[in-house]
């Protein structure tokens, strides 16, 4: 079954501080939904409520409902939505004393795939779809971290998708990266779109253009607009959408 | 004078030679501090060796591996000692390690604040507390509840092992290794809890989102990020236990003799010093008791140097590389 996402009035706060108030959307399935907007706007924080880890931050609350295919993400239990609901970070975070074949293999390790050859084969497809196994292929037992930043990135992607999420969120996850790294990431969303759902937050606009569906632009931990993306970055509704995209944002 | 030419406008002077003479005078201090350091090790070395020639002539190899100790006689083995410095530091690592970094787990990734800050305090408080102090309260408190309590129902539940049998005295090698835990646990969780504190929580947050629990987060995270560190909060409790004197010597019976039982007195390479050194009957006693001295240093310098080699081999692969 195709997996989709349902925000409903969703509000974000740490301790006192609002950071997100009445969000609403729906992230359709197979889809690639893309979160814009200015730093410190809420972009991470909305997407860490999709797949609950905003509430392992000490002090930080959250109100309205998120609903993977219907059902209140919060009366599940949290492990088994961040199983459904994958996630990649926006700086890459391998494990540093595990070796790249080992990161790959942490999460299904996680899920209780012990048996070898079931690894050795999921490890194989999840660097494939990583787009990382040509060129790691003979060095699988290198530390993670001994890999450029990009190629760590792509590890981490690989890590992700390896449990097989229905959905994966994606937080910025080429603000570290050089043209061509990011070109090789844009192009394995498109890839991994077949399979799954997207959510990506960029602070590239031209990034979100590229890869993206649907996008919703998010100010001031609103959310402004929310189109298709050819639509939104064309001819938006809002004013202050447009000054953001056209760069005349203050 | 180039130079000079090549940035005209330039308002800074040209560095002039005294900064040199500067630089090369703060480097000859601080070299001759570090070599004074080295010194003073080096002549404590000689003098030590010098006073215990007598008896490192008259037993040559030997004397490590002898356990008679009969300064009427004048015979001098330090086997039981190197015996007893090596099983309760042991013993009492395998008590603390566990507790302290359960300890540091639990108040470094569990505990709410309130109730974390006010535990690691206290924990810390230990450290303070004066070693004669934790003799005194091992041997009107500890002794008598491992005789009247502990040793009994050990006995009863692992009588077969040869490690809990035997007449139940409270004082001997269980309570020194008690009493060692409980000194050295707040120097290994304290530097386990710093250790813990500086892994990175995108490490955690990594793991969370692979579906791991709480628990599997830490095991699959930050336990293998922390490791060489955790080691080396290891080893300064092990430093600490082999040294440690004044409340060893208290509780753990004070005889020269090597027992597989935990609940039999023994005694330490520090004890003896301690006790003996002050009524030394000659010069030749003395001799014995400074090549103990001088085989606790070595004693201390092999363990320190297998466990650093011990950290070197797991930071190869460990959080020691990390590039942030
Ligand atoms: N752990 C936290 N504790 C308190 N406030 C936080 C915390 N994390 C984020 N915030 C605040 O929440 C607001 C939104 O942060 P968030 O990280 O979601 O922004 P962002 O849109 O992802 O920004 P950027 O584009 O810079 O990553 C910011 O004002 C930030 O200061
Ligand atoms: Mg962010």
């Amino acid at each position: 079954m195709l997996t989709g996402l349902a925000v409903e009035k969703l509000g974000a706060c740490f301790g006192q501080k609002q950071v997100l108030n009445g969000i609403s959307m729906t992230i359709g399935p197979n889809l690639v939904t893309a979160i814009i907007g200015p730093s410190g706007c809420g972009k991470s924080t909305l997407i860490r409520c999709l797949n609950r880890l905003h509430e392992t931050v000490p002090g930080a609350r959250q109100s309205g409902r998120v609903l993977l295919d219907g059902q209140d993400i919060s009366q599940m239990d949290p492990v088994q939505v961040r199983r459904t609901i994958g996630m990649v970070f926006q700086k890459p975070n391998p494990f540093p004393s595990m070796s790249i074949y080992d990161n790959v293999a942490a999460g299904l390790r996680l899920n209780g795939v012990r048996k070898r050859h079931r690894l050795d084969e999921y490890v194989e497809k999840s660097l494939r779809m990583g787009a990382l196994w040509e060129e790691v292929a003979d060095r699988l037992d290198k530390p993670g971290i001994s890999l450029s930043g990009g190629q760590q990135q792509r590890l981490c992607i690989a890590r992700a998708i390896a449990i097989e999420p229905k959905v994966l969120l994606m937080d910025e996850p080429c603000s570290a990266l050089d043209p061509v790294s990011t070109g090789k990431i844009e192009e394995l969303i498109q890839e991994l779109k077949k399979a799954l759902t997207i959510v990506i937050v960029t602070h590239n606009m031209q990034q979100a253009a590229r890869v993206s569906d649907y996008t919703g632009f998010l100010l001031l931990g609103e959310l402004i607009e929310f189109d298709e993306t050819p639509k939104l970055f064309t001819n938006p509704r809002d004013k202050r959408t447009e000054d953001y995209i056209t760069g005349r944002f203050g | 004078m180039s130079s000079s030419e090549a940035f005209p406008a330039s308002g800074v002077p040209p560095r002039a030679g005294g900064t040199n003479v500067a630089d090369r005078l703060f480097k000859g201090t601080t070299l001759l501090f570090a070599l004074s350091v080295v010194a003073i090790m080096v002549l404590m070395a000689g003098a030590m060796l010098r006073t215990a020639l007598p008896a490192i002539r008259a037993f040559g190899w030997h004397f490590p591996f002898t356990s008679t100790w009969d300064p009427v006689a004048e015979r001098f083995g330090a086997l039981p000692f190197i015996y007893g410095t090596l099983v309760s530091s042991l013993l009492a690592l395998s008590i603390a390690v566990p507790l302290s970094l359960g300890g540091a787990i639990f108040l470094v990734e569990l505990a709410p604040h309130w109730l974390a800050q006010p535990i690691a305090f206290l924990i810390d408080l230990l450290a303070s507390i004066p070693s004669v102090v934790y003799g005194l309260w091992g041997i009107f408190v500890l002794a008598p509840w491992l005789r009247t309590t502990v040793q009994p129902a050990l006995g009863a539940l692992l009588g077969v092992l040869p490690l809990f049998q035997g007449p139940a005295y409270g004082v001997g090698m269980l309570a020194a290794g008690m009493i060692l835990a409980i000194m050295v646990i707040p120097f290994i969780s304290g530097v386990s809890r710093e250790v813990l504190m500086a892994v990175p929580n995108s490490q955690r947050e990594a793991a969370l989102a692979l579906g791991a629990t709480k628990w599997e987060a830490i095991r699959t995270a930050v336990l293998p990020y922390s490791r060489s560190g955790i080691i080396g909060a290891i080893i300064l409790g092990l430093g600490r236990a082999l040294g440690e004197t004044m409340a060893v010597t208290m509780v753990i019976g004070n005889r020269p003799e090597i027992a597989l039982s935990l609940f039999a007195p023994g005694y330490t390479m520090a004890s003896v010093i301690a006790n003996e050194f002050a009524e030394a009957t000659s010069d030749f006693h003395l001799a014995a008791l400074i090549e103990i001295g001088l085989l606790l240093f070595g004693v201390t310098i092999l363990v320190n140097g297998l466990a650093r080699l011990l950290v070197w081999s797991v930071a190869g692969n460990g959080a020691a590389t990390v590039r942030e």
